[in-house]
């Protein structure tokens, strides 16, 4: 499997990762070297076979749709690059 | 060096107890060696003052008859547990002022015991590393060095390398890892100590900055088998804010070493002597084998015939779980932030500023492996053989108690010392990570040294939730062991 500059230039825009062009070449060959890794698993025989989403054999809990949290707004925003009477700011995206 | 440092937590436990020192003394003596073992770089943040403090409430409780299992014990935190107040970074630049407003379970569960911790230690960014290299912050050195060539700086292993190192140093008597593929027993072989990554779901991963959420869980790194039994149960509970916490019960874990092991069957899966191995890995493995025998326990050679296949479905289950789990990091609520022409561009620009290589590499494989059109032939395909691995356990553990392999391939390299192709250092963890996969505890001790001085692990592993029968081995295998090295660094 070998992924062009093209492919990796899209998944890096699907994953929000600015790439810029004189890194490509180098990920490109570091990325399809390891998808040719994976590749071996195409041998397996899967047929029938459930994927495993989690080894917990458990069902997921419930609890009663009520608030249990909140009231922390300030703890909430302390982290935060930039913030403005108590709301995230952010760029401009309404044009 | 303090003698009281090199005392196991269920030495120090009896000597605070006996009021032979207090908290306060045991918890100066160990911060006295973290300072000596600055240069180890084990440590990404320290709370010294905060640990002092804490040790005299210790000793408050001791006198008052109220110390828990912990009562005054210092340890280390790995970089990963969320620390109300204090900063947790997950050795990434994008967290690197990130200080939490809330505490972790698990980091809670300690405090709660009595633990006091010394600090944050170092780990790869986000765990993803078996070298602890991939730090934001700078390699961590093994205090281990080899006899052949003692200047060489070595890797502590990783993702919990700053823990391992900080453990074998003497500067904590216990500390926290957290284990994806291998974060805990590898470093834990690497460093001569023992550390157990415990069933999926034994331990909280509320506050636990993830990683693949599927895979990760929480353990406890220490010098002895009994100490990591201590500090499991403290550790570990069911917590309804993780919801893939089991509801179960946690048992005496230390009750468990009864130090017997006559009739159990251990199972020695053939496909873990693939080609290469090395023979000092090999003859650690036979010796492993010899000793179970003589104490009572019968070896039984079984398959679990996909375990070649369990490194290229890790690697693609994990980025896919990575990428997923790390879109949170956006510029916006917390962590780096570089600005842009618009959202998209400050989210690009500050997640190619905030991870490094390794992150953004696992990240893109991710991302691709579930795009439209790819999903299908990479992410289930991997799920599926992920269940035919899980089922071979399932299958051995109808005829066999526990199951022997090595822990790691080789002893500990040196920094900088591997080659530029990421499926090399994948490698290292090619014996735990079907363990991680199928969810079962497994525990490394160390059970030997290379030709060159360095320490070797062997590895354990147990049915889901029986932690009890692998502690139980584990601690029949140290005493007829009876692993005494020291590391360089605290010969001195």
């Amino acid at each position: 499997m070998s992924l062009d500059k093209a492919t990796v230039r899209t998944i890096a825009n699907l994953a929000r990762l600015e790439v810029r062009d004189d890194e490509l070449d180098h990920l490109a060959g570091e990325l399809s070297n390891i998808m040719t890794f994976v590749e071996q698993l195409s041998e397996v025989n899967t047929d029938g076979v459930q994927p495993m989403t989690s080894v917990a054999a458990l069902s997921l809990p419930r609890r009663a749709d009520v608030v249990t949290d909140g009231n922390c707004r300030d703890k909430v925003l302390a982290n935060a690059p930039e913030q403005q009477d108590g709301f995230f700011l952010v760029p401009k995206v309404v044009e | 060096m303090s003698k009281l440092v090199s005392l196991t937590m269920a030495e120090a436990r009896k000597g605070l107890a006996a009021k032979e020192f207090t908290a306060v003394e045991l918890v100066d003596a160990h911060i006295l060696q973290a300072e000596k073992a600055r240069p180890l770089n084990a440590f990404v943040t320290e709370t010294f003052e905060a640990a002092r403090a804490q040790a005299a409430a210790s000793d408050q409780r001791l006198a008052k008859g109220q110390a828990g299992a912990m009562e005054g014990l210092p340890i280390g935190m790995k970089d990963l547990f969320c620390t109300e107040g204090v900063r947790t970074t997950a050795c990434s630049k994008i967290l690197e002022n990130f200080v939490p407003p809330y505490e972790s379970t698990v980091s809670a569960n300690l405090k709660k015991a009595g633990a006091v911790v010394l600090g944050k230690t170092a780990l790869d960014e986000f765990a993803m590393g078996s070298s602890n290299m991939t730090s934001a912050f700078g390699a961590v050195e093994n205090p281990w060095k080899r006899r052949s060539d003692p200047a060489a700086r070595l890797v502590p292993g990783g993702s919990s390398g700053g823990s391992a190192a900080a453990v074998a140093a003497r500067t904590v008597m216990g500390a926290t890892g957290t284990d994806t593929g291998g974060s805990i027993r590898q470093p834990a072989a690497f460093c001569g100590i023992t550390g157990i990554k415990p069933t999926y779901g034994r331990c909280s991963r509320w506050g636990v900055i993830a990683f693949a959420s599927s895979l990760d869980q929480a353990g406890p790194m220490a010098r002895t088998v009994r100490d990591c039994a201590i500090m499991l149960g403290a550790m570990a509970g069911h917590d309804p804010k993780d919801s893939t916490s089991a509801p179960v019960a946690v048992p005496d874990f230390e009750a468990a070493l009864s130090g017997d092991v006559r009739g159990l069957k251990v199972g020695i899966p053939r496909e873990y002597r693939p080609d290469g191995l090395s023979d000092e890995v090999q003859a650690l493995w036979d010796k492993g084998i010899a000793l179970l025998k003589a104490a009572g326990a019968t070896p039984v050679e079984i398959s679990l015939p996909h375990t070649k296949y369990a490194l290229p479905t890790y690697y693609i289950v994990a980025p896919a779980e990575c990428s997923s789990n790390l879109a949170r990091y956006d510029g916006l609520r917390y962590g780096r932030r570089v600005d842009g022409k618009s959202l998209d561009e400050m989210y690009a620009k500050s997640r190619a500023a905030g991870f490094g290589s390794e992150v953004r590499r696992r990240i893109l494989i991710g991302t691709y492996v579930l795009s439209a059109g790819y999903y299908d032939a990479y992410y289930a395909k991997a799920q599926k053989v992920r269940r035919l691995i899980a089922e071979d356990f399932t299958k051995a553990f109808q005829t066999v108690d526990v199951i022997l392999t090595p822990t790691a391939p080789s002893a500990a390299f040196g920094i900088g010392e591997t080659d530029d192709n990421p499926v090399t250092m994948w490698l290292n963890d090619v014996f735990t990570i079907p363990t991680s996969l199928a969810g079962l505890p497994g525990l490394s001790l160390p059970a030997g040294l290379s030709a060159d001085g360095l320490p070797l692990g062997l590895q354990l592993i147990g049915r889901p939730f029986d932690e009890e029968t692998v502690l139980r081995v584990a601690d029949v295998m140290e005493k007829a062991v009876g692993f005494d090295a020291v590391p360089a660094f605290v010969e001195g």
